[in-house]
């Protein structure tokens, strides 16, 4: 489990989160959602272990996670941001190996278990046939997809191992419909096939709606709605939040939740 | 577009094993590269002296004059480009990865100002040429470098907790300019033969006479190997951001600071033994890149290699081109690389970008 117990934080003397409490049981899937400027990537990097808190404490199954070593936590929690930008041409393979990092040690090459991995990681994801493209060339959705098999490469393998997690950042923000729908399957398998726990941050409410069991709604820095995706997913919470009316029903083939925003409190 | 990534092909599904094997052979490659261009270097000069008659076991030194003409008065020099060029290609393949940016070089965070400022005080100031056997412009030159890189890293790290990469670049190329008024300046109150001399230092000039400016560069330099050593993977994910490099488990502060500082440590030391020779930090490293892809666990040894046999190339086309007299090798240096790079860039069409 994966937990933030009333953690805050603030750029400067700029605050942006507010003692927020949120946590995700081991193979859940929690939606961390809000306006622009909530906190929600701040919140991530809390969830991470790449911001430390100002006051509260992030843990993961019980132990804090500047408890530790870098090593250690990047084996079991692994983060994809929103958009991966490579200055070099590095081939597809060679970034899915990038996730092999805290498994050698500084002088040592990647063994046929490492590649292994990375292998089966792009395959995992559909990208095994770019290995050797360079990831520069890829598209949106293309990348996006190798950047999460060298998240996920990051994880130890052996199945006796503790519960592992995967923080999402807006995976699906800039990416065509398609690319989309294969990010959400994809996602929903690893949850499936791996049980791995992951935290997504977006905009897209339905997006959320389709995959998660809980989110979590901030509103400037403070924790607004939490819970399970149909009792947070209201058009009171969204009116709240967003300051926008919305239509919010249950789309018959999906059984899910879907959102359709009308328009802003102010024009109406 | 481009199938793969660079000339030497990567093979899809390719095992580990053949993965190590490919990285070795680009290693012995580029190492034999380096060695024959040393090794070849001496030979060529106003007295012809064969290679042979030079390693020749049945002649004594002291008779043997091709050899005293090889490692007396060739070797030194040819050995001094080899260091400077290997120096300042490893630099710049460390610092365009730390600030990830490809048009990085190691002059970009105001090392040459620095040392050129360094340099240019003596030079006008009168200093003696040597201050207890201790060459003074070499020494102000290296101090120079050290004093301009200390003040951009402290205004790096003055901000917040960490090295800002931005700050870095902007406070390095604002420096640069800064030095520059202040050499000019100098340069305006400086007699014509202190500015003569000054001027030749800037266009580099590796004409070192023995070992022993050699050996001052040499532990520095080693130095700043080891550090290099120890830097390629983690700058491999180092480019995809801090952020996704701390995520995979790396210090990115420290892995930053190791390669700011081992690389103003290389280029302090090849701008003290050669001056700030230019073009060869951008573009050795960009070329290595087209010929073997991006993995710096193969850029960074295959770009000192080569950095140090075109470095030994250009100065024996410096010293032998427009014989007896000598050009000033930077001219060299980027006569020869500008237009081959270029022909490279749009031949290959990917390229950097």
């Amino acid at each position: 489990m994966l937990r933030a117990d009333g953690v805050s934080f603030a750029y400067g003397d700029e605050a942006v989160l507010d003692e927020i409490t949120v946590s995700v049981s081991e193979g859940g899937l929690l939606g961390v959602l809000g306006p622009n400027g909530s906190g929600k990537t701040t919140l991530l990097k809390l969830l991470a272990g790449l911001l430390t808190p100002a006051r509260g404490e992030v843990s993961l199954d019980g132990l804090r996670l500047h408890g530790f070593a870098r090593g250690a936590l990047a084996r079991r929690l692994a983060v994809v941001p929103q958009e991966t930008e490579l200055i070099f041409d590095y081939t597809v393979l060679d970034v899915a190996l990038m996730g092999r990092y805290p498994h050698l040690g500084p002088f040592e090459f990647e063994g046929p278990g490492d590649l292994d991995i990375a292998r089966r990681m792009l395959d995992a994801t559909g990208t095994a046939h770019l290995e050797t493209r360079p990831f520069r060339t890829l598209s949106g959705g293309e990348r996006q997809r190798v950047a999460i098999a060298s998240a996920l490469a990051q994880f130890d393998t052996d199945v006796s191992s503790p519960g592992r997690v995967l923080l999402l950042d807006e995976p699906t923000a800039s990416l065509d419909l398609a690319a989309q729908l294969d990010i959400m399957a994809l996602v929903a398998r690893l949850r499936e096939e791996h049980r791995t726990t992951v935290v997504l941050c977006t905009h897209d409410l339905n997006l959320a709606a389709r995959l998660c069991d809980h989110l979590a709604l901030l509103r400037e820095g403070t924790l607004a709605a939490a819970g399970r995706t149909d009792e947070v997913l209201t058009r009171d919470t969204i009116a709240g939040v967003y300051g926008v009316e919305a239509d919010v029903h249950r789309h018959e083939a999906t059984d899910r939740l879907t959102v359709l925003p009308l328009r802003t409190k102010e024009s109406a | 577009m481009p199938s793969q990534a660079g000339l030497l092909p990567v093979v899809a599904r390719a095992t580990a094993g053949a993965r190590r094997r490919r990285a070795w052979a680009v290693q012995v490659g580029f190492l034999l590269m380096a060695v024959l261009a040393v090794l070849c270097a001496p030979l060529v000069g106003p007295t012809a002296i064969s290679l042979r008659q030079v390693f020749d076991p049945t002649v004594a030194f002291a008779d043997n004059v091709d050899a005293q003409i090889f490692f007396i008065a060739r070797l030194p020099r040819t050995l001094a480009g080899a260091l400077v060029g290997g120096a300042l290609a490893a630099a710049g393949v460390v610092l365009q990865a730390l600030l990830r940016n490809p048009l990085a070089t190691p002059f970009t965070l105001g090392v040459s100002a620095g040392a050129s400022l360094g340099a240019m005080l003596v030079i006008t100031l009168g200093v003696p040429l040597t201050l207890a056997g201790v060459p003074a412009v070499p020494v102000a030159s290296f101090v120079g470098a050290l004093a301009a890189v200390g003040v951009v890293y402290g205004l790096a790290t003055m901000r917040r907790q960490g090295l800002s990469t931005n700050v870095l670049l902007l406070a390095g190329v604002t420096l640069n300019s800064l030095f520059s008024a202040i050499i000019l300046f100098v340069q305006y109150l400086a007699d014509f033969a202190q500015s003569f001399q000054a001027i030749r230092w800037v266009m580099g000039n590796l004409d070192v006479s023995s070992y022993q400016p050699l050996l001052w560069a040499l532990p520095m330099l080693l130095v700043a190997a080891a550090a290099f050593a120890r830097l390629p993977r983690a700058l491999n994910v180092l480019t995809l951001g801090a952020d996704s490099a701390a995520a995979r488990g790396i210090d990115v502060l420290r892995t930053q600071r190791l390669a700011f500082i081992s690389a103003s440590l290389a280029t302090g030391a090849a701008v003290a033994l050669g001056g700030p020779i230019g073009f060869i930090g951008i573009i050795i490293p960009h070329l290595v890149r087209l010929l073997v892809g991006a993995d710096h666990r193969l850029v960074l040894p295959a770009s000192a290699c080569l950095g140090a046999a075109f470095l030994v190339l250009c100065d024996t086309a410096a010293r032998t081109l427009l014989s007896p007299m000598e050009l000033p090798v930077g001219v060299i240096t980027a006569m020869l690389g500008g237009p081959f790079f270029l022909w490279l860039l749009v031949t290959r069409g990917g390229g950097p970008r």
